[in-house]
């Protein structure tokens, strides 16, 4: 079971990474979020912003659990259960409207025509794991809600940071609830889906938005019909 | 380089603009169908078309563009006077980047379909003959159709579709404020039209490019063609609700923005569009202008709309004049097109003839596709009440009197500002007039002197309107000056200042091979390698071809012996040779 702990996490960032780079190489052009709004916008213009930014929020608050040592809140003064109580109302109300909104994505999807023609295999696949996730989190959370809850900033957030470090310390899952163990597993699976799905929206954050000019001027590439490089095996003779 | 005297701030930039004459346009769509077949004519753009025509009034495609208040498209300016997107800033574009709040939906264009016609051969043997009947490309499903691109062509359906032209509805609201009697009727003996064919305008200040978060959409900075980047868009569709005219489209199988490219690959080549060359009344004009890309901020923050106009042909440079042809040649506009913007029939008809408008300057974003407006309904109302329609006093009277096509065609071309269309429509009606006079043979002088004065033309300056009008000529509708000859100095790697052709990695006293064996390392110029063979040539007493590293260059042969590797080597596979070819 503990190689679980140690080979998954490594592979699900091989494939994350790896993925992503062989993407950015290869699919610039499928690199895109496949918006359906056209065929349809009422639910979409509803649904969509509240699961984009209930799961940021869950998102924020992933970071904050997982990389933020116990022992720092308790520096700042915050005991064990003002942060469970924060924890539990924040990431329930952001895990509430990220449920919500795929809920309603989801019946969009499966009930517009058009939308549910436009769906791939891979899109489902994606789907079923990302709905996974989201539901066996909140799952967890609140089926180990009681007194001050379950405390992962014990053990599965040492864990994940000691991968980082490159020495796993597996036992420190070994007694973490079956719940959050699938939680965690599927979370990571998702991860490794992200390159390889419409996921990869998420790295195309247009930050960069708010810095530029507001018109972009280019020049004409010389010599290159195209603005692609060439790829690999069909490249030009020189 | 210095620019000692050149004026303060002045950066010249040229671009490919469309003039179309509307008196011209029969509303064949030729130039839709060739566009589309060109290039929508795959799935995901089913719906999607680069160039439309529309009868106007009419509502368009997609329906109700025009309705900015609802769709949201181009530039306004805030309370300090500065300009806007309309749909909202970086912040709200980056907040609403998860649905795109005011997007059109696939039936304001108009739901794509086929037909079964498999069943019309398939159908079982029966009493009722078998038809193919409507399936959607969208849903897949059988569908009735309810509209499509042009479904209310030549007026079809105005008496109930016509006052949902947003030019008509604004027009229905003045004259309520101003309690006149209705002026725009739909009903059959009260009605006009004319066509409008569109394409992407390809704007001086694109609000479609302005809008896109990923920096996908850029306007070419040679040519100011407006293009997506494919490989970078992200299908934020922030562009298809920037755009006023709503140029720019989704392509629902690719998720990625699709626009007109004004035939980019062709105009390259110096080939019009493929609408322009397909078109069969011969009205689009293609050629180059020259603008100040300085002052085009300025221009599109002009307080009031209806000098917006005028603004713009302010950023327009005249190429005749010798210190914007310096700048443009400081600024790297090759010669060629500095003299194409010379010969430009474009620049002709917006700037010296001032017979072309811009199609709806009140969106600010400067569009480049401009539009003669259209004399014939005038001439046809007159000629109708029994007067001669081609009379100049006649058209002159009939044009201010008529005012239903002056005010509808003023609220496309400038804003409801009708001076200029006025004076558009009445140096159009002192062309007829004119050339009339010299077709009929009737003597010419004091009259003819005084119609062309009244509308500000000589009458030689009539008489090249005509002929670039009427005649219209192929080379003078289309002066198109082509990519390749403006990267000549680029391409070939001449002796021309900027660089010198030996100045390359290895240089003249190049020679030897790379530094992993023969044919390693970057491939050296033909030039360099010329100078090689002929200094080989020069001092060597062997056959020429021997002491050269490279590969065997034609050139160094000069006919003796046999130089290692002009043929193949007899006795080896031809594996070998393959690898060689490279």
């Amino acid at each position: 079971m503990s190689t679980v702990w140690t080979v998954l996490p490594y592979l699900a960032a091989l494939a994350l990474v790896g993925g992503t780079v062989w993407r950015w190489r290869y699919d610039k052009f499928g690199w895109t979020t496949r918006s359906s709004e056209l065929y349809e916008s009422r639910l979409l213009r509803l649904a969509s912003p509240v699961f984009h930014y209930g799961i940021l929020f869950v998102f924020v608050g992933h970071i904050v659990g997982l990389f933020v040592p116990d022992s720092w809140t308790s520096a700042l003064g915050i005991g064990e259960h003002p942060y469970h109580l924060l924890s539990l109302y924040g990431g329930t109300a952001a895990g509430a409207l990220t449920v919500l909104g795929i809920a309603v994505l989801l019946y969009r999807r499966r009930t517009n025509g058009p939308v549910f023609r436009a769906t791939t295999a891979n899109d489902k696949v994606m789907y079923l794991v990302l709905t996974a996730a989201i539901v066996l989190g909140m799952w967890a959370k609140l089926a180990h809600s009681s007194g001050n809850g379950y405390n992962y900033r014990l053990t599965i957030a040492p864990w994940l940071r000691s991968l980082f470090t490159f020495q796993p310390d597996t036992a420190l899952m070994a007694g973490v609830p079956v719940l959050y163990q699938v939680h965690v597993v599927v979370g990571l699976v998702l991860l490794a889906l992200v390159p390889y799905t419409r996921l990869i929206h998420i790295f195309s954050a247009p930050i960069h938005y708010l810095f530029r000019p507001y018109i972009v001027y280019r020049s004409r590439d010389v010599g290159r019909p195209g603005t692609r490089d060439d790829r690999r095996g069909w490249e030009r003779v020189p | 380089m210095a620019r000692n005297s050149a004026a303060p701030g002045r950066r010249v930039k040229a671009q490919i603009a469309m003039v179309m004459n509307l008196d011209k346009c029969i509303g064949c769509h030729t130039c839709s169908v060739t566009c589309k077949q060109t290039w929508t004519n795959r799935a995901g753009v089913e719906y999607v078309w680069f160039n439309n025509v529309e009868t106007r009034p009419g509502q368009g495609y997609p329906r109700r563009w025009e309705d900015q208040r609802k769709l949201r498209g181009g530039w306004e300016l805030n309370k300090r006077g500065r300009l806007k997107l309309t749909s909202g800033g970086r912040f709200k574009k980056l907040a609403t980047i998860f649905a795109n709040p005011v997007m059109p939906g696939i039936k304001d264009y108009y739901e794509p379909w086929t037909y079964d016609y498999r069943n019309l051969t398939n159908a079982p043997l029966g009493d009722d003959t078998p038809v193919a009947r409507p399936r959607s490309l969208i849903s897949g499903k059988p569908m009735k159709i309810e509209w499509s691109a042009n479904w209310d062509d030549d007026l079809g359906g105005a008496p109930q579709y016509g006052e949902c032209d947003p030019v008509v509805e604004k027009l229905h609201a003045q004259e309520a404020r101003a309690s006149v009697e209705e002026k725009i009727r739909f009903s059959f003996e009260q009605s006009f039209m004319f066509y409008l064919p569109r394409i992407c305008e390809h704007c001086l200040n694109p609000s479609c490019v302005a809008s896109c978060p990923s920096g996908a959409m850029y306007k070419r900075s040679e040519d100011g063609i407006v293009l997506v980047d494919q490989d970078r868009c992200r299908g934020w569709r922030m562009c298809v609700t920037g755009c006023p005219y709503k140029k720019v489209y989704f392509n629902h199988t690719t998720g990625k923005a699709e626009k007109c490219t004004m035939c980019y690959p062709r105009i390259e080549v110096g080939l019009p569009t493929v609408c322009s060359e397909t078109c069969v009344g011969r009205l689009r004009y293609l050629g180059v202008v020259l603008y100040d890309q300085d002052r085009v901020l300025e221009a599109a923050t002009t307080p009031d709309e209806q000098d917006l106009y005028e603004a713009q042909l302010g950023v327009l440079l005249d190429p005749e004049d010798p210190e914007v042809r310096r700048d443009a040649e400081l600024a790297g506009i090759p010669y060629d097109w500095i003299e194409a913007a010379r010969n430009s029939p474009v620049h002709a008809l917006i700037s010296r003839y001032r017979v072309a408008l811009p199609l709806h300057p009140e969106y600010r974003t400067l569009p480049m596709v401009w539009y003669v407006p259209p004399l014939s309904p005038v001439v046809e109302a007159l000629s109708e009440t029994g007067h001669d329609g081609e009379d100049a006093g006649n058209l002159f009277g009939a044009i201010d009197s008529l005012r239903i096509p002056l005010d509808y065609l003023a609220e496309l071309f400038t804003a409801g500002d009708t001076g200029p269309v006025r004076t558009a429509l009445e140096r159009l009606a002192a062309m007829r007039s004119h050339m009339r006079r010299i077709n009929l043979g009737e003597e010419s002088g004091a009259e003819d002197e005084d119609a062309a004065r009244r509308v500000g033309m000589r009458p030689q300056e009539i008489e090249a309107l005509y002929r670039l009008l009427a005649i219209a000529k192929y080379e003078e509708r289309y002066v198109i000056p082509t990519a390749a000859l403006g990267d000549a100095d680029r391409l070939e790697e001449s002796a021309l200042p900027g660089g010198c052709s030996l100045d390359v990695e290895g240089g003249p006293g190049m020679g030897g091979s790379g530094p992993f064996g023969e044919e390693s390392g970057p491939v050296a110029p033909a030039s360099v390698e010329n100078f090689h063979a002929l200094r080989d040539r020069q001092t060597t007493d062997a056959p020429a071809g021997r002491h050269t590293a490279h590969r065997v260059n034609l050139l160094n042969w000069d006919g003796n012996g046999r130089p290692e590797g002009l043929f193949p080597k007899r006795k080896r596979a031809s594996r070998d040779s393959e690898g060689e070819r490279r």
